[in-house]
């Protein structure tokens, strides 16, 4: 019958040429890739280092390098706690030898550092690669990446002062890794079948009926922390089955009243108009601060890499050009005035910069 | 040095040695004396009483504004927002949680949302190098492979093409892997938003992403490794495994509940990975790469390894096993009154459909089956309720989610058994919430 041979035919067609018929399936999409292309963003670096560029960069470089654009957020040591976990201390040299990081099992040692983490060296690597600096990813060269790899492991006391990490010797240091055998895949949360399928680990019984002894409460926010997530009153719908606490109040000081006293908030929109307007500005301000990328550095009240919105203000508060030279200064950058760090110039139009600055002049307010 | 508003964990043991021997005695004796203060109080009117006095109720006797008046015209919204009164949903940062705005967490509301959708404005964040609004006319995506037999045709496509290709619309959850983090070894946050709240549902719409690999010409003998790459600074990567793109469940996604994604959630693209913890969900999707072994990225090697009793860490858990959290009443809220309740809440389970979810209103000790509202769909959000007539007595909520391979969600105790209390990564344990006879809601974990 013909069909049989058609039938035939197509399973002929179908095993000789199917990746040419998948790429057909769907005609006018997708095109293929150039060498370029998938040189320029295929950029990961596997535990077998399949993908790492040949290179090399020294412990002495990476310091370098490590003071003028790591340092302010990480500290000089790579210890700085202030805005990312540490990433140096927490491992020994005895770790070095047998590649288990004894702290991890010290409850009471304080948080755990990306090199009592750290089991693979290529993701060290892959990570300052693809995503450090962090307010400018990608733009180390080769060389600082292999050098600031360098140095972190120094600072861990993994490679000695006078090393060089390049490709040739990255292998050996994967050796020495102070938690190179500190992980597992033999748990039951890989959807696949690569390490193995296990069943799950904490296994429940769905007792309906006299289950377990009389419930004690073991743990609950103590009274001091009642108000440190701000006021719930203002976080659950002003209507419905249930209000939130008014945690601004104690928490045994009759809350059923107070909430049934009030039972729906007055709208927003009473309030006094001039205030109304001040806050409109300072929305559009700290806005921009944000649509600008100045929040990567800024905040208001604190300081991150730069000071805080609020240090400026105050700097400047006796200066009758403050709005017009601290606009100048935005557009700008500098240096010196603030610590070491300097301020790139800033690409953004007049007309923003001017409402920052005059936001920043009259005191920075929320 | 504490800071302002900065939140200093509870520590284990602050109950004093009075109280500690009066919890040994069992919950009603602690109770009783914790909340004879506010007892007075449970015996107080009904809080709509005073408005049925006289002739009636003014909000009934006198016409309102909108009732005597014109309304505003259509479209005065060109994007419509939600009402003015409406204002307290919002996702919010949990003070001290991180240091820096670009790198951390907003929870989503769950206490006030309704159904299994999470509104797309309220959809839980994570950013760990701040997000874009990436133009979608510049955006691509590669598909390549770790070595050339792999991948036989290395892929660029544009969001157009994307967009040209046969697409699905699939209802999931999103959890991120450190949702609830924060209570392993104590309570450590006063509201559902905040121990739950880095989980959303939405309806994503995309390409089934083994469509693309098929296109590309993929060795699945060989290729048994998805990596996923983020366009942002972080260029965030994780690995995937082959067999759930091979059973055509995850989706390179455009499409968020009717909508584009919303740039905090990764517009225009991202991966779907369903059940799967959020951080696999790599957004702003530029690449993704098929090879013969797992990647190690930063965060499946440095972040997102959970610690377990004896100094091992575990890499590449990604599963967000069943867990379910009841939703109101929860944590910080408060009952008006005694009376009729429902109790409502979530479920979900990374390996499938949630099968029941019980709920005890003792503490644990006797369990009623709940509703499953429909609709009941695989890795996503379901919604259950269960009538309650709360009496004013103080009482601990619980609900418990079984999922259709028979998995139990586990209580505190038998999750710390195995994993200890420095995981930081998937808590799910069963929640308690005691409505005290106040009849403000606490967090509190049972030992």
């Amino acid at each position: 019958m013909s069909s049989c041979r058609e039938i035939g035919l197509a399973l002929a067609l179908l095993t000789a040429g199917a990746v040419q018929a998948q790429a057909t399936a769907y005609p006018g999409v997708g095109r293929t890739a150039t060498q370029s292309e998938v040189a320029a963003w295929d950029i990961d670096v596997r535990p077998d280092f399949k993908g790492l560029p040949s290179g090399a960069g020294s412990v002495a470089k990476g310091m370098e390098v490590w003071e003028s654009k790591c340092a302010s957020c990480h500290g000089i040591f790579g210890e700085s706690n202030e805005y990312f976990s540490p990433i140096v201390g927490g491992t020994t040299q005895a770790d070095l030898a047998t590649g288990r990081v004894a702290r991890l099992n010290d409850a009471a040692y304080p948080g755990r550092t990306t090199l009592m983490k750290l089991s693979t060296v290529s993701t060290l690597w892959d990570y300052i690669n693809r995503a450090m600096p962090w307010t400018a990813p990608k733009s180390l060269s080769t060389e600082e990446v292999y050098a600031v790899t360098a140095f972190i492991l120094n600072l861990g006391g993994v490679v000695p002062d006078d090393f060089t990490l390049s490709d040739r010797n990255i292998a050996e240091v994967q050796r020495r890794l102070p938690n190179r055998n500190g992980v597992t895949t033999a748990h039951a949360l890989w959807p696949g079948a690569a390490f193995g399928r296990r069943k799950p680990d904490v296994l429940a019984a769905a007792c309906m009926q006299d289950c377990a002894a009389e419930p004690r409460l073991a743990s609950f926010l103590p009274d001091f922390a009642r108000d440190a997530h701000g006021n719930l009153a203002e976080q659950n719908r002003s209507v419905g089955a249930q209000r939130g606490a008014d945690t601004r109040k104690p928490a045994d000081a009759g809350v059923r009243v107070a909430a049934a006293a009030t039972p729906v908030q007055a709208p927003p929109q009473a309030a006094a108009p001039k205030a109304a307007v001040a806050d409109a500005g300072a929305a559009a301000a700290i806005a921009l601060t944000q649509k600008h990328q100045c929040v990567a550095c800024h905040s208001i009240d604190a300081r991150i890499v730069g000071p805080a919105f609020r240090d400026v203000a105050r700097k400047y508060a006796g200066r009758a050009d403050a709005a017009a030279y601290l606009a100048g200064k935005i557009k700008s950058g500098g240096s010196g005035l603030w610590g070491g760090i300097p301020m790139p110039a800033q690409a953004l139009g007049d007309a923003d910069a001017k409402l920052i600055a005059q936001w920043l002049a009259e005191g920075a307010k929320k | 040095m504490n800071t302002p508003g900065r939140l200093t964990r509870a520590p284990e043991n602050f109950l004093d040695a009075a109280q500690i021997a009066e919890v040994q005695a069992g919950r009603r004796g602690f109770l009783r004396a914790a909340f004879a203060a506010a007892a007075g109080v449970a015996a107080a009117a009904p809080w709509n009483a005073a408005a049925q006095q006289g002739a009636g109720d003014p909000a009934i006797l006198e016409l309102p504004e909108h009732s005597k008046g014109l309304g505003q015209p259509v479209a005065a919204r060109p994007y419509g927002m939600p009402s003015q009164y409406e204002k307290n949903l919002q996702r919010r940062e949990s003070p001290g949680l991180t240091r820096v705005g670009a790198s951390s967490v907003s929870f989503a509301p769950l206490q006030g949302l309704f159904g299994i959708i999470t509104p797309n404005g309220l959809h839980f964040e994570r950013h760990h190098q701040g997000w874009w609004d990436v133009d979608p006319s510049g955006h691509r995506l590669m598909i390549n492979g770790s070595d050339d037999k792999i991948v036989k045709r290395p892929l660029v496509f544009t969001m157009d093409e994307l967009m040209r290709l046969p697409s699905v619309s699939r209802f999931h959850f999103i959890e991120c892997g450190a949702n609830t983090g924060m209570e392993w070894g104590n309570v450590a946050v006063p509201t559902c938003q905040y121990s739950h709240g880095m989980l959303s549902c939405s309806e994503f719409t995309g390409v089934p992403l083994k469509i693309l690999l098929d296109m590309a010409g993929v060795d699945y003998r060989r290729g048994r490794f998805v990596l996923g790459e983020g366009a942002d600074g972080s260029s965030m990567t994780r690995t995937v495994p082959m067999e759930l793109v091979e059973s055509g469940e995850v989706i390179v996604a455009y499409g968020q509940n009717g909508e584009m994604l919303r740039p905090e959630n990764g517009y225009p693209l991202r991966l779907v990975v369903p059940g799967v913890q959020g951080v696999s969900w790599v957004k702003y999707l530029r690449r993704i790469e098929v090879g013969d072994k797992p990647y190690g990225s930063k965060d499946e090697t440095i972040h997102y390894v959970e610690l377990m009793p004896g100094g091992l860490h575990r890499q590449y858990a990604s599963l967000q096993e069943c867990k379910s959290v009841i939703t109101t009443p929860s944590g910080g809220q408060v009952l008006l009154d005694q009376g009729f309740y429902n109790i409502s809440g979530l479920a979900w389970s990374g390996r499938g459909k949630v099968r029941r979810v019980d709920v005890s209103v003792d503490g644990g000790r006797n369990w009623r089956t709940a509703r499953l509202e429909s609709p009941v769909l695989s890795k996503c959000l379901t919604r259950f309720n269960l009538d309650w007539v709360w009496d004013g007595k103080p009482t601990l909520v619980q609900s418990r989610a079984i999922d259709e391979t028979g998995y139990v969600q586990p209580t505190y105790k038998q999750l710390r058994a195995v994993r200890g209390t420095r995981s930081i990564y998937h808590n799910n344990a069963i929640q308690t919430w005691l409505v005290q006879e106040s009849g403000e809601v606490k967090n509190v974990q049972l030992s």
